[in-house]
C-alpha cells in the first residue's frame, strides 16, 4: 500500500515551503494588455499560481499592481526590499517596452513609485538597473517588452526598445538564465502563466532551465508558425484562397494574413480556455509576436509580397489537381457508407455466421 | 462673544503612487486636513507618454484600429471598434447588419466582462472584509449584526457575509468573478478574435466565420452569465445601500456635480449609415443614448452637436501648445465652424520635463466641454462609464428593446429565466448626486442592462445567420482625402476617434479615452479635472489617523471612475506635515 511518506509527493513538499517573488513591472511602455490577458489564463490560471495548484511548486507572491491588494508606498515596498536584497528568490517581468530615457533632458517617459530624495517619478530604466543585478531571472512579456512592439514604431519619439536591446541580447541573470521573452501583443495568457509556472518549477530544481530558440523564445511554444497550426492550412494546400473578410471560410493570405511567416502557437492554443485566436476564427494573423511587428507588416491588410507568390504557386500548381482529386475522391467515394450496411434476411458485413 | 477653544489643525500632505487595481499609470498626491477630516487638495498625474497620434502620421489609415487597440490593455478592443465607426465613416461602408450585430455582440461582452472584473476583483476590494476591519473596525462589526435584504436571491446572510465573500483570492465571489470574467472573454472572443486586442473587428465589418455555432456557444455562456447577475446586482445594492444608511454623509465621497459625457454605444443596423450627415438620427438610434449634462441637466443627445462642443485645453500637461500650426479642418462636413482646439485639429507636441505640481505635473491633457450658453469650458466625467450611460439613457427616454426600457427618470429591465434563477425585474433610477457609490452601483446594473443589449442583438444575429444572411463584412475603397470621427464607449466611458486623411494617408489622428476626461489635471482656467475635484469634495470617514492612515475614501472615489491608465497611486504614510495651526473650534 502506497503511504504518505513513500509516495512520490513527499519529496516534493520540501519545495513548497519556500516562498519565490514575481515583481511584475507593468509601466514598460505599454497598455498593461498583459496582465489583463493574464487575468483570463487557464491553463494555468492566476488562481492555480498564487495557491500553488502544482504539487512541488514553491509559494509564489505575484507582485502586480492591476491585481495588487495594498496602493502607493506599501505596493511599491517589494520593489525597494528586492533592491536592497531582501526578497529572493525574486524573478523580474517587465511589461511595456523600455524608452530611451537619454534623450528627454530633465523629464521621463515611464516611471514607477517616486524617488523619496527628489520627489521625482523613478524611472522604468533605473529600475531595471536596480534590479535585473539581483533577479533570479528577467521575463520580458508582450512584444513591446520583448523587441518594443508599436511603441517602438518608426517616427516614435519616446525611442522605445525591448528589454533585451537595453540589457543586451547575451545577457544572463545571477542563475545563468538569458532573458526570457514570451512576445504576442498581448501574449497569450497560458503561454504566460505557463512560463511563469515553469520557472517557479525550475527555480524548485523541478524543471531544467527553460529552452529557448535565438530571439529568446521558449522553443516548446514558439517552434511553429502560424501556418503550421492553422485550420485554414487546409485550404492553403488546396490553392483555396479567401476573397472576403467574414463569411468565406478560405485561407486569409491573400487578405493579409502573415501566418505563414510568423512563431505564434494561437491557432493551437485559442485564446481563452481554447476559444478565439486570429485565422482559426477569421482574422488575419498581423505578426504580433515577431521581432519585426509592426513595421515590416504594415499594411496589415494587404498581401505579404512573397506570401502572394507562395499562394499564386499553390493556386496555379498542384494545388488545384489535390483539391479536384480530393473532391471526387470524397463524393465518389468516402462519402457513401459500405453497402453491407442494410435491413434484410441476409448478413452483408462478411461475418460467416456460426448459428 | 465667542469661547474659543484651541484645538491642533494638523494638514498632512500625501501621496498614493502608483494606485493599484486599475489599469494604467496613475499617482494621487493630496493634502489632507485631518482635524477637519477632509481633502483640501488634490493633484492627479500620470507617468507614462507613448506618443501613438505622433507615431500613425503618415500610415495608411486601414492599420488605425490594428494600432489604436494597443492604446489601452483593458480598453483596446473598445478602440479596435471606435477607429472601425471611425474608418466607416471615412470610407463610406456600411457593412452588413451581421457585421453591425457581431460588433454589438462583442462589444456588449466585453462590458459585461470588464464590469465584472473591475466591479468584484479590483474596485470592491476596498468594500472587502479585510480592507474594512483595517479602515472601519466598528463598521465591520455593525455589518456582522446586520441581515442582508436580499440573502434569499444571492446567498450572504449578512453585509459581513457580503464583505467576506470579496475578499482578494479567497473570498467566494471574488472568485466566482474570476470565472465569469473569463468566460464572457469567451464570449468577446467568439465574435472578436482575441481580447483584448481583437483580430476581427475591421472596418467593413467583423471578419469572423460567423455560423449557428457561433451563436449557440454565445447563447448557453450568455444565459449562464444571467444567473450571475441576477447576484451580483443585489448584492451590490445590499452592500452600498448599507454603507450609506451607516454612514451619514458617504454620499458626498467622491462627489461632483452632474456634469456627464456620454458617447452612446450599439448602434442600430437599420439606422445606422455611419455618415455624420445623417450622425444626428442615427446617434439617437443607440441602445445606449449619447449625452452631456451639465448642472444635472441633459443637454443634448446630438452627436453632431456633441462633436462640435469638444475642447482639448493644456495647462498642466507636458505638452507645447498647437495655435502656431496649421489647421486641417475648418468646416465640418455640415458646414459648421470647427475650433482650432477641437480634436480634428490638435497636435501632439511632447515636452518632457520634471514633474512639478505648482506648474506642469502630467503626461495627461484637459478635454473639456464648451458651453456655448455661458461661453465656459465644463469639466465633465465619465462616471466610470455605467454612470453616466445610464443617466443619459434614462433621462432622454428613447430607448425601448422589450427587454428593456428608458423612462425619463429609470431604466426598468426584464431579465429571462436562466438556467438556476427565475426571470428578474430591475428598475435602475437616476440617483440625486453623482458619488463613489451611486457610480459602483451604476456599473453593477450595467452588467444586467449590456446583457440585455446583447440577447437582443443575438437574437437579430441568429435570424440573419438562419436565414443564410452570413455575409458580416462590406468591401470599400479608402478616399484620398476625407474627415472622420467615431463615437463610442469604453467600459468606462467616452472613446472618440478623430481622423483627417491626405493623399490616402493618415495626416492626424486623435483618440480620446475617457482618461483625460478623468485624470485630466486643472486646465488654462485653472479648473481641476474630476478625480482632482472628486477627491477634493471627499470627507474622511476612515477610522484611522494620519499614522496609519490608507486613504480608504479618497481609493473609493477615484477608483469609482474606473481609472484606465495602465498605473497607479503611491502612497507616503510619513509625509510631510505641513502646518500645525490653532483655529477656534468654534469656527470650525
Amino acid at each position: 500500500m502506497a503511504t504518505a511518506a513513500e509516495s512520490p509527493y513527499a519529496a516534493k513538499k520540501k519545495t513548497e515551503a519556500v516562498t519565490a517573488h514575481i515583481l511584475w513591472m507593468t509601466t514598460g511602455l505599454s497598455c498593461e494588455g498583459d496582465s489583463v490577458a493574464m487575468t483570463s489564463a487557464t491553463n494555468p490560471s492566476l488562481e492555480d499560481i498564487v495557491l500553488q495548484a502544482i504539487p512541488g511548486m514553491p509559494k509564489v507572491v505575484v507582485h502586480n499592481q492591476v491585481i495588487d491588494y495594498a496602493v502607493g508606498q506599501d505596493y511599491a515596498q517589494a520593489w525597494f526590499d528586492a533592491e536592497r536584497g531582501q526578497l529572493d528568490p525574486f524573478v523580474l517581468v517587465i511589461e511595456g517596452s523600455v524608452g530611451n530615457e537619454e534623450i528627454n533632458g530633465e523629464g521621463y517617459w515611464t516611471g514607477f513609485a517616486v524617488n523619496p530624495d527628489n520627489g521625482q517619478p523613478i524611472t522604468l530604466n533605473e529600475w531595471i538597473d536596480r534590479l535585473a543585478p539581483k533577479a533570479a531571472a528577467v521575463v520580458a512579456v508582450g512584444t513591446c517588452a520583448t523587441y518594443g512592439g508599436i511603441p517602438a514604431m518608426k517616427n516614435n519619439p519616446t525611442g522605445a526598445m525591448g528589454v533585451p536591446d537595453y540589457l543586451g541580447w547575451s545577457w544572463r541573470s545571477r542563475a545563468g538564465l538569458p532573458i526570457i521573452c514570451i512576445p504576442g501583443c498581448p501574449a497569450q495568457p497560458d503561454n504566460t502563466t505557463e512560463v511563469l509556472l515553469y520557472l517557479a518549477l525550475h527555480l524548485a530544481g523541478l524543471a531544467p532551465a527553460p529552452e529557448l530558440d535565438e530571439a529568446l523564445r521558449p522553443k516548446w511554444l514558439f517552434g511553429r508558425t502560424v501556418r503550421e497550426g492553422c485550420n485554414r492550412a487546409g485550404f492553403a494546400e488546396q490553392g483555396e484562397f479567401a476573397t472576403e473578410y467574414g463569411a468565406d471560410h478560405r485561407c486569409l493570405v491573400k487578405l493579409g494574413c502573415k501566418g505563414p511567416v510568423v512563431k505564434c502557437n494561437v491557432p493551437i492554443r485559442g485564446w481563452v480556455n481554447g476559444v478565439g485566436g486570429c485565422p482559426n476564427v477569421g482574422g488575419i494573423c498581423m505578426a504580433c509576436t515577431m521581432p519585426g511587428f509592426p513595421d515590416k507588416f504594415m499594411p496589415f491588410m494587404d498581401e505579404d509580397k512573397w506570401g502572394a507568390v507562395a499562394a499564386e504557386v499553390m493556386r496555379f500548381s498542384y494545388g488545384p489537381i489535390v483539391r479536384f482529386f480530393r473532391r471526387k475522391h470524397i463524393a465518389e467515394d468516402r462519402d457513401k457508407e459500405p453497402e453491407w450496411r442494410r435491413r434484410g434476411r441476409t448478413l452483408m458485413s462478411g461475418y460467416a455466421r456460426r448459428w | 462673544m465667542t469661547t474659543e477653544t484651541a484645538a491642533k489643525v494638523m494638514v498632512k500632505e500625501m501621496s498614493w503612487d502608483p494606485i493599484t487595481r486599475i489599469v494604467g499609470s496613475l499617482g494621487i498626491h493630496t493634502e489632507i486636513d485631518f482635524s477637519n477630516r477632509r481633502v483640501n487638495k488634490c493633484y492627479s498625474t500620470s507617468m507614462i507618454f507613448r506618443g501613438f497620434d505622433i507615431f500613425m502620421r503618415g500610415i495608411d489609415p486601414r492599420d488605425a484600429h490594428f494600432i489604436t487597440s494597443r492604446i489601452c490593455g483593458i480598453c483596446g478592443d473598445n478602440h479596435c471598434t471606435c477607429s472601425c465607426l471611425n474608418q466607416n465613416m471615412a470610407y463610406g461602408v456600411k457593412p452588413p447588419p451581421l457585421g453591425d450585430l457581431a460588433f454589438n455582440l462583442a462589444e456588449t461582452a466585453d462590458y459585461i466582462f470588464d464590469h465584472a472584473i473591475f466591479n468584484d476583483c479590483m474596485a470592491n476590494v476596498d468594500f472587502c472584509e479585510q480592507m474594512v476591519k483595517e479602515t472601519n473596525p466598528s463598521l465591520l462589526a455593525k455589518a456582522e449584526q446586520t441581515a442582508a435584504p436580499g440573502r434569499d436571491i444571492h446567498g450572504y446572510k449578512t453585509i459581513a457575509d457580503i464583505m467576506r465573500a470579496l475578499n482578494p483570492f479567497t473570498g467566494e465571489f471574488y472568485l466566482e468573478t474570476l470565472h465569469v470574467a473569463r468566460f464572457t472573454r469567451e464570449m468577446y472572443c467568439l465574435f472578436g478574435g482575441r481580447h483584448t486586442h481583437p483580430s476581427t473587428i475591421m472596418p467593413g465589418g467583423c471578419s469572423a466565420d460567423i455560423t449557428h455555432q457561433t451563436c449557440t456557444d454565445y447563447y448557453v455562456r450568455l444565459m449562464r452569465y444571467f444567473d450571475y447577475v441576477k447576484r451580483s446586482v443585489p448584492l451590490h445594492d445590499d452592500l452600498y445601500d448599507f454603507f450609506l444608511q451607516e454612514l451619514p454623509g458617504y454620499d458626498m465621497v467622491g462627489y461632483r456635480e452632474t456634469n456627464l459625457v456620454n458617447w452612446g454605444s450599439f448602434d442600430d443596423p437599420d439606422y445606422v449609415d455611419y455618415d455624420y450627415r445623417h450622425m444626428t438620427d442615427w446617434g439617437r438610434k443607440r441602445y445606449v443614448t449619447p449625452g452631456i449634462a451639465i448642472g444635472g441637466e441633459l443637454v443634448t443627445t446630438d452627436l453632431v452637436e456633441i462633436n462640435l462642443a469638444i475642447r482639448i485645453l493644456l495647462g498642466s500637461s507636458y505638452f507645447d501648445d498647437w495655435t502656431g500650426e496649421p489647421t486641417f479642418v475648418t468646416h465640418d462636413p455640415l458646414g459648421n465652424p470647427v475650433d482650432k482646439r477641437h480634436p480634428w485639429n490638435k497636435v501632439t507636441l511632447p515636452r518632457p520635463q520634471k514633474r512639478d505640481f505648482a506648474d506642469k505635473y502630467t503626461w495627461v491633457v484637459s478635454p473639456r466641454i464648451y458651453d456655448k450658453r455661458t461661453d465656459k469650458h465644463v469639466c465633465c466625467d465619465t462616471g466610470g462609464g455605467p454612470f453616466a450611460r445610464q443617466w443619459c439613457t434614462a433621462k432622454a427616454g428613447l430607448v425601448d428593446f422589450g427587454y428593456a426600457k428608458a423612462t425619463g427618470n429609470s431604466i426598468q429591465m426584464v431579465l429571462p429565466r436562466s438556467p438556476n434563477l427565475p426571470e428578474m425585474e430591475l428598475e435602475w433610477k437616476v440617483p440625486e448626486k453623482s458619488n463613489a457609490v451611486e457610480r459602483d452601483r451604476a456599473r453593477s446594473y450595467h452588467q444586467a442592462y449590456s446583457a440585455l443589449v446583447a440577447l437582443h442583438c443575438l437574437e437579430r444575429a441568429l435570424k440573419e445567420v438562419q436565414a443564410g444572411r452570413t455575409k458580416s463584412w462590406s468591401s470599400f475603397k479608402v478616399p484620398e482625402n476625407a474627415i472622420s470621427c467615431g463615437f463610442h464607449e469604453a467600459a468606462r466611458g467616452v472613446l472618440s476617434h478623430h481622423m483627417v486623411i491626405r493623399d490616402g494617408k493618415i495626416a492626424n489622428y486623435q483618440p480620446y479615452p475617457p482618461t483625460p476626461w478623468n485624470a485630466s489635471p486643472r486646465d488654462v482656467y485653472g479648473t481641476p479635472g474630476p478625480y482632482e475635484d472628486a477627491v477634493q469634495n471627499t470627507p474622511i470617514f476612515e477610522e484611522n489617523g494620519p499614522e496609519k492612515f490608507k486613504g480608504i475614501d479618497i481609493m473609493r472615489a477615484v477608483r469609482s471612475f474606473d481609472p484606465c491608465l495602465p498605473c497607479g497611486v503611491h502612497m507616503y504614510t510619513g509625509g510631510k506635515v505641513l502646518k500645525v495651526m490653532h483655529t477656534p473650534t468654534a469656527l470650525a
